[in-house]
Formats: C-alpha cells, structure tokens, sequence
C-alpha cells in the first residue's frame, strides 16, 4: 500500500466511509449482483454441488473407501465398451446436431416467410414436439417401432414392403434415436432462428437484391453471417444437451441392441446405478466434461470477439 | 457353585438376549418408524399389507409412515442408493435382487430374526441366501410382496395341437407333476417343441434383449447346462465345455424365436403371449392376470409349469425381494419387530391372497397356501407357479461373488454373448473372447 493511500486512510472523516458504502451498494453491477444472488445460489446448489460431487465420487474406489486419484479413467480407457460408447455419443450427437441444425434453419424460412397472419400458428404447432416432455412423446415413438407391433411396418404391410427391424438392427435403432432426437429438438433450432432471420434488416436484401444477387447469394453473404453468432451458441448449446442425453435412448432402446446405441448418460447410469459401481459411473458421465467445456470456451470466446468487432 | 461376577461372558450373553428379545414398548415409546414399500403393480396388494401394518403399529403403538415406492424408471433403485448415499431417509427398505449385497456395509444384521424365521416358516431356497447373505450375516429378511418366479407360461392348445404335449398333465393344477412326462421335459424337448410351435405359426416368445425377463431365461438356461461363466471363487469360467454346449445350443434354439428378440424389453414377452402371437413365454403371471383383463379367451388357454431339465438339473429363475433395516435407522427394534410379524405365516398368506398368487415368500414352509390352486380360469393355471417337484430355482450369474454376478446380470452379459453367437454373425471363438473381456473388466474391486 503507497504512503499516500495509507495517509488517505488515516485522514478521512468518518463519514467518508458510509459515504463509500452507499455509493458501492448504489454501483449499476452491485445491484445485478445482488439480484442475482438468488440464481446464483441455486445454480451454486443445484448444479456446482452435484458436478462437484461427481468429481469427488470419480476418484473414489468401486465401494467408495479410497481414492483412487484418475483410476478410474484408465481403467476405462483400457475397456473396448467404453470405447464403443464414446463413438456411438459422438456419431449420436454430431448427426443429431447437424440435423436439427440443418432442419431448424430450413423450416425457419419457411415460416419467415409465411403471411404475417397465419405465422402464430404454425410457429405454435411446430414448437409441439419440443414442449412435450421427451420421455412422453418418445413412448409414442416406441409404438411407431415396437419390435413386433411396429405402427410403420404395419402399414408397410398394406403396401407389401417387409417389416423393417427399427429397433432389433443396430444400424436401424441408431437411426431411430438420433430421428427422435432430431425430431425433439429441432423446433429448438427453427424458433432461435427465427428469431436471427427477423432481425435481418431488410435493407440488406435489398442492397443485395440491387447486386444482383440470387437466394444462395442472399442466404450465403447476407442471413449466415447475420445469424453467426446464434448459430454458433445454439449448436454449443444443443452439442452439450445431445451429448447428455438419457431419456430417448433409455426409452427407445434401453442401449440396445447389443449395446449399439448406449450414450454415456445410459451407460453411466447402468455401470453407476444398475451395476452398483457409482464411482465407475460418475467417471463416464465426466468423461465428456473437459471436451464440451473446452469447446464452450472458444466457440464463446469467438462469439464475444464479434460482439466486441460490432 | 455359581459366580455372580458380572464378566465380559456375562456381559455378551445378556446384551445378545436383549437383542433377541421380543420388542417391548411403553405407550408411544417407540416413536416414528418410516417405511419405504415395493409399489406392487397388483391392485389391491398395497392396501392388504398397509392395513397389517396398521394392525400391527395399533398394537404395538408405533407412528408409521408407508410410502410406496415404484420400481418403474428404477425410482426404488435410485431412492436405495440415495439414502445409502445420504445416510437418511426410511427405516426399513424394499430391495429387489442384488441391492442387498450390494448395500452391505450400511444394512443392519438380521441374523436374530432369520433364525427365528427360519425355525417358524422352514428354510429358504439358496437364491435367497445367496442374495440375501453375505460372509455368513443376513442382510436382510426376504419378503413376500414382489418376490418371483419366472416359469414358463404356455398355450395349452397349441402345445397340444403342434407339439403334442398336453401340459396340464405334466404339471397337474394339484398334487405332484406327472414323472414320467417330466423326465422327458428337457431343453432338448423343449426346442423340438419350440420348433413345432414355430411351423404352427406360434413361435416362443423368449427375449434376447437387455433387461431382466431376457437374462433371467438366459440364466436359468446356462445353469441347466452347468454353464458358469464365473464360478464361486471369482475366476473367469467361460472357455469351459459346458459354456460351448450350452451357446451351441441356445443358437438353435434362437433359429425358432422371432427375429426381433434382440429388442425385446420386459412387456414385449407379455405382449406376444396376450396377442395370441405366441405360444410360450417365460414369466410370473403377471401375463395372464392381464389376459385375463383383456383377452379371457387367451387367458383361459395359459398355463404356468416348470422349466425343462437340463445336464445339471432343472432351474428356473427367482428374483427375491428383501426388507432391509438401514444401519442408521432411527429405530432398529421396531422395524425388526414389523418385518418379524410381516414375515409370519398368517400375515405371509393374507399378502400372497392379496396378489392374487405373484408373491411367492421366500421360505419352503410357506409355499402351499390355497391361493395358487383355486386361481383360474382355468383352475390351478398357476399352481406350479411356486418351485415344484425338482424345480431348483436360481438367479443369472450365480454362483459368482454378488459384486460381479450384479454387473452381468444388469449388464445383460448372457444374452449378449446368446445374441452375438446366434443373431450378430460372431463365431463362438470371437463370442467368448467378447465375453472374456467384458468379465475382466467386471473384476475391478
């Protein structure tokens, strides 16, 4: 501390300091703080908590009496299931992802586009398969494929085509996932890109219309880089709930057949709940942890560099 | 001459004969006892087993608390491990199969009451000391609500029609099963007979998926055959003969199941049955019951008996339920006092009347109540639901230590290597190799 901040100290009237505190409690950021307080809390206790009591679980021993440090991690680094499971939660997310992306971008056009009358409707229908819970909805999925009663393969039949094995062929049962998948959590994507695509100014079609430019010039130079950035949080945001998956898959497929379609929230909870090895399973659920946050950081670093070129 | 020295011996012998000792209450002495039940699917059977609670805390003068918890999307599995996580929560705990062993260092011991039990109701069947018994100590106390057996269920018409087998007459719906019939019911029989059935357009309905009703059939099948993958001691058995024969096997058996059973979950089996898809399931009779609600024309054709023999003898799948007291319960005495009084013979009967038959207790002495004979139609359909004659009754997996049968069991390690042989195009060098590896990484301690 200098000798000039330290006399300063030493000669301030005694109402300096409330005078101070006032102006600090007054302060613009003091005061979000405080409003957020609550939230944070929460977050602090919901969420910190429980991802902080996982780490602490991963280092500790199948009965939970010593610390095994990373143990675990090379232990399942060494097992081939584990392996397949990484492959399959990336084939599973990366596709999903993609395809709603691709979905969301496309459907939002067409309801862009759409008279300003009607759009209400179609915006509210659309949003229909993201509002159920996927637990319910997935369960009417389940009867679209039963393995004996499929809804599909039973028209199939009226038009002599065989039965297809939705769920008994590994192939076929990673595509009916990432198709519930895609089907929940598309309107997710149409309704964020919505929202970029109409706080397009118009001027700028214009000015490209002027250039001459066609729809993919349009799309390609103007409506992309204008919705970049919420592309790119939407896509972090649903890579992360893809890859944390656990409803769809338990209901649809249970991670079968033979395994083929485990994600690591359903194999975490078979190894970590159903195998009574809570340790081993802390560790799969983490395992993804370093990467999505690694990728968190720099898709929001680049996000925030924009905004600050803007 | 006696001593009236107050030594150690001393000491040990009366505070165990206080242990022993019936609980003893003064008026509302014994405070709040919690308890978390099995949610039974079957209607009714809850309000049988509140109301003997109620008996029993109206005498005794004990607060309780039921709740009934249910075993659909594991949430009785996940309130176990969290309360043994928390070191809270009820007094006394439902646990199905492997959870008792699994939960051994925070459960309470139940040797005093077991062997009181054991005195009044008889022994019970080594699938409920194997689960229910760790290093000698008794874990828990096998109860009635939830406990299964899961025998075969088949198409008494069928089985006549197309595999020429009248299966009432091997397993009557009274007395003893019919020797000379069921000397001949073997898994060989039993795949001509899948065979049959299959050509008559009534395939058997046994899941090759990955939850319990597949691997227990599967279970039930490999100990026929002798076929432990892990034995008692811990080390991997599954390059024997007898794993070979029994994959050997279960491959054409598989030829004449439906070609969608690696997908089967636990309702697909009940679904093929009532839809009059099929002609044989392998089930408690929670398949019929529910015929019985919604296709009685289906239901009146069903008929449960024992599994066929195989070289080592003829096994069907069990699945014990336990009430266990956690080791930080509030109230130690009083819920030993209700398990002691659930666990006896009147109220065992009131709780196995009250499911309608499913419940099957756990001890020998308590097997022969009314209730399975006069259940139909048709009568006596699950008379031999309950073990009968040479029935050895067994869960996947055993006899491997607890820690690791639990991992192949919920990991579905049997029917996997079935349907990796079978279904999958791996040969039985590559299937076994798969099976080996899967079983090292199940040995971590």
């Amino acid at each position: 501390m200098s000798v000039i901040a330290h006399a300063d100290r030493i000669q301030a009237p005694p109402g300096a300091a409330v005078r101070r505190r006032k102006s600090f409690l007054r302060r613009r950021s003091t005061v979000a703080f405080f409003m957020a307080l609550p939230l944070i809390l929460i977050v602090a206790l919901l969420v910190l908590y429980p991802a902080s009591y996982a780490v602490y679980l991963s280092t500790l021993n199948k009965t939970m009496e010593r610390f095994v440090g990373f143990g675990n991690f090379l232990f399942l680094f060494k097992r081939d299931s584990f392996w397949m499971v990484v492959e399959q939660s990336v084939i599973f997310a990366v596709t999903a992802v993609l395809f709603k992306a691709v979905i969301g971008l496309v459907v939002a056009h067409f309801v862009h586009n759409l008279p300003a009358k009607g759009q209400r409707k179609w915006r509210g229908m659309l949003l229909v398969p993201w509002v159920i819970p996927p637990a319910m909805s997935t369960l009417a999925w389940l009867w679209l494929f039963d393995p004996s009663y499929s809804a599909f393969n039973w028209i199939f039949a009226h038009f002599g085509i065989d039965p297809v094995p939705w769920l008994g062929n590994p192939y076929w049962a990673r595509f009916a996932v990432i198709l519930v998948n895609v089907w929940v959590g598309a309107p997710f994507f149409m309704i964020m890109y919505l929202a970029a695509l109409k706080s397009v100014p118009d001027q700028l079609y214009e000015a490209a219309e002027i250039d001459g430019a066609n729809w993919f010039q349009k799309l390609w130079y103007v409506t992309l880089p204008m919705m970049r950035n919420i592309i790119s949080i939407t896509v972090l945001f649903s890579l992360i709930v893809t890859f944390a998956n656990f409803d769809i898959v338990r209901v649809l497929t249970n991670g079968g057949p033979l395994d083929q379609t485990q994600v690591f929230a359903t194999w975490a909870f078979r190894l970590g709940i159903e195998s009574n090895d809570i340790p081993l399973g802390a560790s799969v659920s983490l395992f993804m942890f370093p990467v999505l946050a690694f990728a968190a950081i720099f898709i929001l670093r680049d996000i925030n560099r924009r905004g600050n070129e803007a | 001459m006696t001593s009236a020295k107050f030594d150690r011996r001393r000491f040990l012998a009366t505070t165990a004969g206080l242990g022993l000792a019936p609980y003893v209450h003064t008026s509302r002495a014994a405070g709040t006892l919690n308890i978390g039940f099995w949610d039974h699917w079957v209607p009714g059977a809850n309000a049988v087993l509140t109301k003997l609670c109620h008996e029993w805390a109206k005498k005794e003068k004990v607060d309780i608390q039921i709740d009934y918890i249910t075993s659909q999307g594991n949430k009785l599995m996940l309130t176990i491990a969290s309360e043994a996580q928390a070191k809270a929560g009820h007094d006394i705990l439902s646990m199905p199969t492997w959870w008792v062993t699994a939960q051994e260092r925070h459960l309470e011991s139940m040797d005093d009451i077991m062997s009181r039990l054991i005195e009044e109701n008889g022994d019970v069947v080594d699938v409920v000391k194997y689960l229910g018994r760790q290093d000698g100590r008794w874990l828990a106390v096998p109860a009635t609500p939830g406990s299964q057996t899961k025998p075969p269920c088949g198409r008494i018409d069928i089985f006549r029609k197309a595999a020429g087998l009248d299966i009432t007459k091997m397993y009557p719906g009274h007395g003893e099963p019919d020797k000379a019939l069921t000397d001949h019911w073997t898994w060989d029989e039993f795949a001509n007979a899948a065979q049959r059935c299959q050509k008559a357009g009534f395939p058997f309905g046994l899941g090759l998926g990955q939850t319990t009703d597949s691997t227990d059939w599967v279970g039930a099948m490999f100990s026929a055959f002798g076929a432990d993958i892990v034995d008692a001691q811990g080390n991997i058995t599954v390059r024997s003969d007898a794993v070979k024969q029994v994959l050997e096997y279960a491959k054409r058996l598989a030829s004449f199941l439906p070609p969608d059973v690696t997908a089967w979950d636990d309702a697909s089996n009940n679904k093929w049955l009532i839809s009059g898809k099929g002609s044989l399931i392998m089930n408690p009779p929670s398949a019929w019951a529910v015929a019985k609600r919604d296709a009685p024309k289906i239901a009146r054709e069903l008929w449960t008996f024992s599994g066929p023999k195989g070289p080592k003898g003829r096994f069907v799948a069990g699945l014990p339920f336990y009430w266990g007291v956690w080791n930080f319960s509030r109230n130690k005495p009083a819920a030993k006092s209700l398990i002691t009084f659930l666990s006896q013979r009147p109220q065992v009967e009131k709780l196995v009347e009250g499911s309608g038959g499913y419940d099957i207790p756990g001890f020998s002495g308590l097997r022969d109540f009314k209730v399975w004979a006069e259940e139909g139609p048709p009568k006596g359909t699950i008379y031999n639901y309950p073990p009968r004659g040479d029935t050895i009754v067994s869960i996947a997996a055993a006899p491997a230590p607890t820690a690791i049968a639990n991992q192949i069991y919920t990991q579905a390690t049997m029917p996997k290597m079935v349907a990796r042989y079978a279904f999958a195009g791996d040969s039985l060098d590559r299937t076994l190799a798969w099976a080996e590896d899967e079983l090292e990484g199940m040995m971590r301690t």
